[in-house]
């Protein structure tokens, strides 16, 4: 307590962030009845005494813990007792956030009568301020006498310590900007009258709902929750709105999409931690060979990290478009405005384009990103060996050589990795690392710290034809190619895929990644493993890239693209070659044929050892393939639809198509005996 | 530089009335009671300097064997005004060469004996790019003196005259002018870039058709000027903005800035009453009056000062433009030689100009720190501590960060953490402190002050009778500079 103000300080003793939990609430609650009853004290400020988070959210052990649908819903009634008892608090509340604030964080801030957001860097907190969720904006500050972090906190808690006084003394008008009410006045007015109207209010539910059902496909029950949770407050009033949420909330807490959410996000939160340990030696210098489309944009998430970053390119013309793609990506996030020109112009300083081997005496680590070819691959790795210090760790990025063939010239295989990025790099999370039975621990440490550095979420896993992601990808495309020799349209196969969770459809997933590249790993993969990779035919693909048909890149593949048009025509000519391709329609189900092959490929992954654990596997498969999210991976959806169900579906699949779906080993044991799950 | 354009207005409204006693709650004026010996008073500002730490100095000269002496024989300046009054109708090199005459006629200095003149601006007048040279020609030195202008915002002129020293400790010159310019009564005000494009395309547009579809592209949003930034070009940030959160990250309350302000205009006008501001040179501004005085001298009451809202961080900033200094047009210039040369002449040198530093820090969080980097490092460089100083002349961009140097510099904490240093170097003394005011009330041309702080320095100490004296000063881009000066024998 400072002088008339009450100061209440949040800091949970076991975790990095705060977080509602159970604990919170009856604390908080106390402590508010605390101050009520306190007459010497006028106002309350609300502050976190970790730097960078105010509250992060509900805590998601606690309703991890709860069983029932009835459990989740008493916690949330408390909760919402506690925010009321925030909002309706007869003594001014200034709500002190530095940093993170989200979900239920926010909305204790929020009905806080006097709200404040601080953090230096992020625009967020602007946009808040005009978005009219704070009222006032506290700068970081750089070293005084004390630490950045300590000062800051001190000084946001001064700050809202006077406007916390200013409000209890009515100094402090409480109203939003004026200059923001008056334009918006006459719109609320009408906005208000025409609410008062239910006919208007049901037309806008239904706007609402079928933008969300358009959005999700239906397949996250969420957002139709909250659009009924709006309706009952608005039409019935909020009690009943309050009521209808936490029912709401108590039923999705125990649906199998919110199990499947949590379960990714934990199993993030794994993938963003070193396992093998801190190297040795502190990867400073980081050499990328070939400027593509891959080696840029490996470049482009390594020079705002702080790497000193050469690009190397054998042409001109390949290292200035290499350039100009990191340019253009760092560029483009000043225009956002989430790094200023200076910083982009600072993150530049770091990168060197060349097209010789000048300082690569200094390298720490070289990321080779040359084309798919072995014998080009075997030429640079000896090229740049000789000119590398020994300590210097030789990565590949490739998506479906083995390692150890691309190693076996090497003179020290210990030093050799995979990096497998997934483009483009700069938006895609995973980093699938590679490791050979001759990789050394500490080779693979700094991989992985290279690649969490980049801001990448990591998978390990063991060498083999296709790794783990390409190897449970090809399956399914092998399977989407036969489906459409069986006459469906590309743009039916989209919608299957897409109504089944995946964020892309397969025929555009093949114009992404390349209808040669697809061949070409199709024929690669066919001929290790055998008739397991049939299905389509792999010359309807070879066919297509002969006409040219490379998928986006290109202008043409299973689609037609043209530059500025966003919307695609299906490639009539590529229907022409499937035509000839053609196959009798078995009319099946498409979903779960392309859905089976892929998981019980990743099963088989396990079960080989390719895989280390379920958890990885589920999260390279959502976020290296866009493995539908609400399903959470390709393991959990064996353990919540049951490995059972799955392997008779199989079997079903087995009698028409073959060998492609026998279920493998690990899978058939799920289907045995139910209560194994991969996930507890 | 700080470009706090509301205040000239808001100060205005301010009286002059005195509030010198109120004073005396940040200056200490009491005498060091157990110091024995002659006290040299000085007459005005009743300031007891104990004679015995004459003999009590760590060096007895910073004369070097074999390094040239190197002296200031003089130095001058226009009034400082504050921007849009008496000068507003002039250019940057009217200024300078109104700096530069007064220094040929305070010193009778031979137009032909100057060997080189390097002159400092930080907004730069398009058409005058070498202002140096423009100013010389118009002041009369000799066609035959070749001259440069130099950049480094607010230590501009100390750039001018450390590269003086430079050219006649490397032997090039015996005599060299230097000096430095602001105005900011007319400032260059752009045209938009996309107007810029299409205006110079005109140029090479050959037909009347390919003009007037040029002059058709033009679109009313390119009409919109771009004013000279005020901000930090790398983080955009505006200066007084920074120094409003370095005050806040040193704890430094609104009170202490209010307080600072009120001690510089308060010793400001003692000193301009009395008499001791002889650097400053009478102008007459052609279609105007003979200006002889600066005049954004303006002491007001603490009550006062209380009132102004904050001017860059709203609501709950403390920055105000009370405690900023103002924008401000004015010159200054300063005749720098070889102690053998100035001798031949026949002058007698005020001060030497002895060892220099330029410091730079990060230019967010650390903008205006560098007189805390720089001190430290002048006095490590010439052998002396702290107390060896007599005369302090630190640039005041703001109270605010004034007083975050000298805190920073009172702590061991900062130095260890951030300087590398083992221990803190100390503040001055505030009675040896800014004695007869600062950038904040005598007003702050950018590329000026420099020199109006070493001939302040020169001049403090022949008046107090101190032997070192030190000069310290930040400047945008996270930089900064320190020098130490020392008495010409009397």
């Amino acid at each position: 307590i400072k002088g008339d103000v009450a100061v209440v300080r949040m800091n949970d003793p076991n975790s990095r962030v705060n977080t509602l939990s159970t604990q919170m609430q009856r604390e908080m609650t106390e402590v508010m009845d605390e101050i009520w009853g306190n007459n010497a004290v006028q106002s309350v400020v609300l502050i976190s005494s970790k730097p960078g988070s105010f509250i992060a959210g509900a805590d998601l052990n606690m309703i991890q813990a709860c069983t029932t649908a009835e459990e989740v819903t008493g916690l949330s009634q408390e909760g919402q007792r506690m925010f009321e008892k925030v909002e309706k608090s007869p003594k001014p509340i200034v709500a002190a956030i530095n940093g993170s604030c989200l979900g239920g964080g926010l909305e204790l801030g929020l009905p806080s009568a006097f709200d404040m957001i601080l953090t230096g860097r992020s625009i967020r907190a602007d946009k808040a301020k005009k978005m009219g969720l704070v009222h006032q904006l506290v700068d970081t500050l750089g070293p005084g006498l004390k630490s950045p972090e300590e000062r800051t906190i001190e000084y946001l808690e001064e700050v809202a310590v006077e406007a916390a006084r200013g409000l209890a003394k009515k100094q402090i008008p409480l109203t939003k900007e004026k200059g923001l009410m008056q334009s918006n006045y006459f719109l609320a007015e009408i906005q208000d009258y025409v609410m008062s109207y239910p006919f208007v209010r049901q037309q806008i539910y239904n706007t609402v709902q079928n933008k969300v059902m358009k959005q999700t496909k239906g397949l996250y029950p969420a957002p139709l929750k909250i659009i009924e949770c709006v309706k009952a407050g608005v039409e019935q009033g909020p009690t009943a709105g309050y009521l209808v949420e936490s029912q709401h909330f108590g039923k999705l807490a125990m649906t199998p999409e919110s199990k499947a959410l949590i379960g990714l996000y934990h199993g993030q939160v794994t993938c963003k931690k070193n396992r093998f340990g801190t190297p040795e030696k502190e990867v400073k210098t980081l050499a990328i060979l070939g400027a593509g489309l891959m080696g840029a944009g490996i470049a482009q998430v390594s020079v705002d990290k702080g790497f000193h970053t050469i690009l190397k390119d054998t042409t001109l013309e390949g290292l200035s478009r290499g350039e100009q793609q990191v340019y253009k990506g760092l560029n483009d996030k000043t225009k956002k405005k989430s790094i200023t020109s200076f910083e982009r112009d600072s993150f530049l300083s770091n990168l060197t384009g060349q097209l010789d081997y000048n300082g690569f005496n200094k390298a720490d680590m070289i990321i080779e990103a040359v084309f798919e070819d072995l014998s080009i691959k075997h030429k640079v790795l000896k090229e740049v060996e000789a000119m590398i210090p020994p300590h210097c760790i030789f990565a590949t990025n490739t998506s479906a050589l083995p390692i150890k063939d691309i190693a076996a010239v090497s003179k020290r295989p210990e030093k050799v990795i995979g990096m497998h990025y997934f483009s483009p790099v700069d938006k895609m999370q995973l980093l699938e690392i590679i490791t050979t039975d001759k990789t050394s621990k500490d080779t693979t440490a700094s991989a992985v710290a290279v690649g969490l550095k980049q801001g990448k979420v990591i998978i390990v896993v063991g060498d083999g034809p296709g790794f783990y992601t390409t190897r449970c990808l090809a399956p399914m495309l092998a399977e989407a190619v036969r489906v459409l020799q069986e006459g469906v349209d590309p743009k039916k196969l989209d919608g299957l895929t897409t109504g089944f969770g995946f964020p892309v459809g397969a025929a555009t997933l093949a114009d992404e990644v390349g209808i040669d590249v697809a061949a070409h790993v199709a024929e690669d993969l066919g001929k290790a493993f055998g008739s397991r990779f049939g299905g389509g035919n792999v010359e309807v693909l070879k066919t297509m890239v002969e006409k040219g048909f490379k998928g986006r890149k290109s202008g043409k593949g299973c689609y037609i693209y043209q530059p500025g048009l966003k919307r695609r025509d299906v490639n009539t000519e590529a229907l022409e070659i499937l035509e000839s391709y053609k196959l009798t329609s078995s009319d099946s189900d498409v979903q779960y044929r392309l859905v089976s092959r892929f998981v019980n490929e990743a099963v088989l992954c396990l079960q080989e050892g390719i895989l280390a654990n379920p958890v990885e596997g589920d999260i390279g498969a959502v976020f290296g393939l866009g493995f539908p999210p609400c399903l959470g991976g390709p393991f959990r959806f064996v353990d919540s639809f049951g490995a059972d169900k799955l392997v008779e579906k199989m079997r079903k699949f087995e009698e028409v198509f073959g060998n492609q779906f026998t279920p493998c080993q690990l899978l058939l044991d799920h289907a045995k005996d139910p209560s194994k799950k991969f996930h507890k | 530089m700080s470009l706090s354009l509301i205040r000239t207005v808001l100060l205005t409204a301010f009286s002059f009335c005195s509030a010198a006693r109120s004073l005396s709650t940040s200056v200490h004026l009491q005498a060091q009671g157990n110091v024995s010996g002659v006290m040299l008073t000085c007459e005005k500002w009743k300031m007891p300097i104990p004679f015995s730490q004459y003999n009590s100095k760590s060096k007895k000269t910073l004369a070097k064997p074999g390094v040239k002496n190197i002296v200031l024989v003089d130095g001058v300046r226009t009034p400082f005004l504050q921007s849009g009054t008496t000068y507003a109708d002039l250019m940057p090199h009217d200024l300078a060469r109104a700096a530069l005459q007064g220094l040929l006629n305070r010193t009778g200095l031979p137009k032909d004996a100057v060997d080189y003149i390097v002159y400092g601006t930080v907004i730069q007048e398009v058409k005058t790019s070498n202002v140096a040279r423009e100013a010389a020609l118009g002041a009369g030195f000799s066609d035959k003196t070749p001259a440069h202008t130099v950049t480094m915002a607010c230590i501009s002129s100390n750039q001018a005259m450390t590269t003086a020293v430079g050219l006649i400790a490397a032997g090039q010159c015996d005599a060299v002018v230097a000096g430095g310019v602001e105005f900011m009564s007319d400032v260059p005000i752009r045209h938009s870039r996309k107007m810029r494009k299409t205006m110079l395309s005109l140029n090479k547009a050959k037909t009347l058709g390919a003009r007037l579809s040029l002059l058709g592209s033009i679109r009313l949003a390119h009409l919109s000027p771009e004013l000279p930034a005020v901000a930090e070009f790398s983080t955009a940030e505006t200066m007084g903005h920074s120094a409003d959160r370095l005050a806040a990250a040193f704890g430094v309350s609104r009170l202490e800035q209010d307080e600072f302000a009120l001690r510089s205009h308060t010793l400001a006008k003692k000193a301009q009453d009395g008499g001791m501001l002889s650097d400053v040179i009478s102008f007459k501004v052609p279609g105007r009056d003979i200006v002889s005085k600066d005049n954004g001298i303006r002491p007001a009451t603490m009550e006062q000062l209380a009132k102004l809202k904050p001017a860059f961080i709203k609501p709950h900033g403390t920055v105000t433009a009370a405690n900023s200094s103002f924008l401000t047009d004015g010159a200054s210039a300063v005749l720098i030689m070889s102690e053998e040369k100035a001798l031949a002449m026949g002058y007698k040198p005020k001060a030497y100009l002895r060892d220099f530093v330029y410091v730079s820090q990060d230019p967010k969080d650390q903008l205006l720190l560098g007189p805390t980097y720089a001190t430290p490092k002048v006095l490590e460089k010439s052998g002396l501590t702290l107390n060896d100083i007599d005369v302090f002349e630190f640039h005041e961009a703001f109270a605010g960060q004034i007083m975050a140097n000298l805190k920073a510099m009172e702590s061991d904490w900062f130095a260890q953490t951030y300087m590398g240093r083992k221990t803190k170097v100390g503040a001055p003394p505030m009675e040896k402190f800014n004695t007869w005011g600062g950038s904040l009330s005598l007003g702050h041309p950018f590329a000026a002050t420099g020199c109006r702080l070493v001939t302040t320095v020169a001049h403090r100490l022949q008046k107090e009778g101190g032997q070192y004296g030190l000069v310290a000063a930040c400047a945008a881009g996270g930089q900064g500079h320190a020098m130490v000066i020392e008495a010409y024998p009397q």
